[in-house]
C-alpha cells in the first residue's frame, strides 16, 4: 500500500518543552488518519509542521514523496488545511476569501468560480457570499474555512479540530463532508477531541501524548487491546451505593453515571451474577443491564494515564 | 521549469498584491502615518515660509511618497500574524519571497497612487515640471524603493504586534526625512550632514524632483537612478533573507 504522508523520526523543540519528540507514523492512500490526544499533546505541531507551517528540529516528513522541507511548494500545492482557528480574511467578503485561496492554488479562473459556487450553496453560505467574513459566526467561518479548503480538490486533507465549537447540524454537515470527499479518493488527517467522530470517521487512530505516539490502530482493534475496560452498567428500582457495588468481586472500578452505575470488570458474567444475587438479597428490582465494550473514550483515558504512569 | 515556476509564483504574488490593497489601505496605522503624518509634517514645516512653489511641492511629494509606500508595508505581516492568516498564506503553494513581492507591489501601488494627489495639487498650482518622463520614472521606481523598505522593517523583530512594528518603523522614517534634503535642500547642507545624506534613498528621490522642476540637482539623474535601483535591490534581498528567517518564529 501506498503512504501518502510519511513521518519519521520527527522531533520538535519550544525551548526546553518538546512538543513532537521522535514520532514515527504513515498515513495510507484514501484513508481517514485520526490523530488524538489530549490538549498539548503535540497534534497542532505535528499537523504544522506536516503543511509546512513551522520547521521541525529534526526527522523527515514527506506528502505523496515530496519532503515538506525541501519541495514544499510541491507538497503544499496537494494538501489543504483547516486549521484549529478559523482564519479567513474578515476584511474580505465569503466569495472573495475563496477566490483568493483558489488565486494562490493557481485553480483556472472559470473552474474556481463553478467550484466555489457549488461549495459555498453546499454550505449555505452562498446567499451571504458577498458579505464580509467579519459578521459571520463561529460555524458559518468554520463553514467558510472548509469551502476554501476544498476548492482546491486536494489529494491530502488536514483538518484540525474541524467541528470543534459547531452546532451539530453543522458538524454533521462537515463529517459528510469529509467522507464524500474521502470516498472521492481524498486522503483526510483529521486531529480531533471528538471521540465519537473519531470513532465514525476513522480507518486508524493514532494517540498522541506529551509528544509520543501512544498507540496506532483501527478503532476496533484499539478497544478490543483493552479488554480490561469491559463493564457492566445497572440501574435499580431504588437507590444503591456505588461503595457498596464496588465490593463485588471481579470489579476492578465502580463509577455513578447518571442514574446507573458502571462496573468495570474482566469478568463480565460474573459480576452480572453477583448483581443479580445482590438484587435479590436486598429485595431490589433490576430496571436495566447491559454488557459494554470499551469505548474509544476509555482506550484514550487508559492510554493517557498509563503513559502518565497513574 | 524554472522559469514557470517563477511566473506562477509571480503571478500569485500579485493575487497577495490584491488582497493587501483590499483590506489594509483603510486601516488606522496606513492612514495615519501614510497620510495624516506627511500632510501635517508638511504644513508645520512649510506653511508661513517664503518659498518658490517648486520647493514646497518637492517637499510635499517627496514626503507622501516615502510615508504613503512605507505605510502598508511594515504592518502586513504582524496582522496577519495576530489574525492567523499569515499562517493561511504560508501553508499555500506560495514562496516566502512572493508572499513578500506581493506585500511590496500592494504597498508600491497604493503608494503611487497617493502620490497621484500632491501632484495633481502641485499642477494646479502652476508647479511646471520640466522632465515628465524623468518624474514618472522616479516616482515608480521610489515607491518601488520605499515599499521595500517599509517590508524590510516589517522583518525584524518577529513579532504580530503591529504597533511595535510601527513604532520600530517610526523611528527610522522620522529622522530620515530631516536628513535627506526634504526641507532643506541638499547643497544647502554641511559637508557632514551631505554623507549622512547620501545613505538615505529619500535623498535621492528629492534630488531627482528637484531636477524635474528647478532644472538643477545636487548628484547627476544617473546616480539618482542607479542609487535608487541600488537601495530597491538591498532591502528586497534583505527583506527577503530576513523573513524566510524569521517567519518560522513568527508562528511558533
Amino acid at each position: 500500500m501506498a503512504a501518502v504522508i510519511e513521518v519519521k523520526d520527527l522531533t520538535k523543540n519550544y525551548g526546553e518543552i518538546t512538543a513532537v519528540n521522535h514520532i514515527d507514523f504513515k498515513v495510507w492512500k484514501k484513508e481517514i488518519f485520526g490523530f488524538l490526544g489530549p490538549n498539548a499533546a503535540g497534534k497542532t505541531t505535528t499537523i504544522r509542521i506536516l503543511t509546512g507551517v513551522i520547521i521541525p528540529d529534526s526527522g523527515i516528513a514527506t506528502i505523496m514523496d515530496y519532503n515538506i522541507l525541501t519541495e514544499p511548494l510541491k507538497a503544499k500545492q496537494i494538501i489543504s488545511v483547516v486549521p484549529e482557528m478559523a482564519n479567513a480574511y474578515i476584511d474580505l467578503t465569503a466569495w472573495q476569501n475563496v477566490m483568493l485561496i483558489g488565486e494562490l492554488y493557481g485553480v483556472p479562473n472559470k473552474e474556481r468560480k463553478e467550484k466555489a459556487k457549488h461549495l459555498l450553496k453546499e454550505f449555505n453560505l452562498y446567499q451571504r457570499r458577498n458579505q464580509l467574513a467579519r459578521g459571520f459566526s463561529k460555524g458559518m467561518k468554520q463553514k467558510l474555512i472548509v469551502c476554501m479548503a476544498l476548492l482546491t480538490e486536494p489529494r491530502v486533507l488536514f483538518l484540525d479540530e474541524p467541528t470543534s465549537g459547531l452546532d451539530v447540524e453543522s458538524a454533521r454537515l462537515i463529517r459528510d463532508t469529509i467522507r464524500r470527499h474521502n470516498r472521492n479518493g481524498t486522503t483526510i488527517f483529521l486531529s480531533t477531541h471528538n471521540m465519537e467522530e473519531a470513532n465514525q470517521l476513522c480507518d486508524r487512530i493514532a494517540i498522541i501524548n506529551h509528544g509520543k505516539i501512544a498507540a496506532i490502530d483501527s478503532p476496533e482493534n484499539l478497544r478490543m487491546k483493552s479488554s480490561g475496560l469491559k463493564s457492566v452498567e445497572v440501574s435499580f428500582s431504588k437507590h444503591v451505593s456505588v461503595n457498596e457495588l464496588s465490593d463485588i468481586p471481579d470489579v476492578t472500578q465502580a463509577k455513578k453515571i447518571g442514574d446507573k452505575i458502571r462496573l468495570y470488570t474482566e469478568k463480565s458474567h460474573s459480576v452480572i451474577n453477583s448483581l443479580l444475587d445482590y438484587a435479590r438479597s436486598k429485595n431490589l428490582s433490576i430496571i436495566s443491564l447491559n454488557t459494554l465494550a470499551p469505548t474509544l473514550e476509555d482506550v484514550f483515558v487508559k492510554l493517557i494515564r498509563e503513559d502518565r504512569g497513574d | 521549469m524554472v522559469e514557470y515556476v517563477f511566473l506562477e509564483q509571480l503571478k500569485r504574488a500579485f493575487v497577495i498584491a490584491r488582497k493587501d490593497l483590499r483590506i489594509y489601505y483603510k486601516r488606522g496605522p496606513v492612514l495615519i502615518f501614510g497620510l495624516i503624518m506627511p500632510f501635517f509634517l508638511f504644513l508645520a514645516f512649510f506653511i508661513g515660509r517664503n518659498m518658490p512653489m517648486e520647493r514646497l511641492f518637492t517637499g510635499l511629494l517627496s514626503m507622501t511618497i516615502f510615508f504613503s509606500a512605507m505605510s502598508i508595508g511594515p504592518a502586513i505581516v504582524p496582522f496577519e500574524a495576530r489574525s492567523k492568516t499569515l499562517e493561511r498564506l504560508v501553508s499555500t503553494p506560495v514562496s516566502v519571497w512572493a508572499l513578500m513581492i506581493g506585500d511590496v507591489i500592494g504597498s508600491f501601488i497604493y503608494g503611487l497612487l497617493i502620490s497621484m494627489v500632491p501632484l495633481m495639487i502641485g499642477l494646479v498650482l502652476g508647479v511646471n515640471i520640466i522632465h515628465w518622463l524623468t518624474l514618472g520614472l522616479g516616482m515608480i521606481l521610489a515607491a518601488f524603493c520605499f515599499a521595500s523598505f517599509g517590508i524590510l522593517l516589517s522583518a525584524y523583530p518577529p513579532t504580530d504586534i503591529p504597533s511595535t512594528v510601527m513604532m520600530v518603523s517610526n523611528l527610522v522614517k522620522f529622522p530620515l526625512v530631516f536628513i535627506s534634503g526634504v526641507f532643506i535642500p541638499i547643497w544647502e547642507i554641511h559637508d557632514w550632514g551631505r554623507i549622512i545624506a547620501s545613505v538615505s534613498p529619500l535623498t535621492y528621490f528629492t534630488d531627482l524632483v528637484n531636477y524635474c522642476t528647478q532644472g538643477t540637482s545636487y548628484y547627476s539623474v544617473y546616480v539618482d537612478f542607479a542609487a535608487l535601483i541600488g537601495f530597491t535591490s538591498l532591502f528586497l534581498i534583505v527583506a527577503i533573507r530576513l523573513h524566510e528567517r524569521t517567519l518560522p518564529e513568527r508562528l511558533a
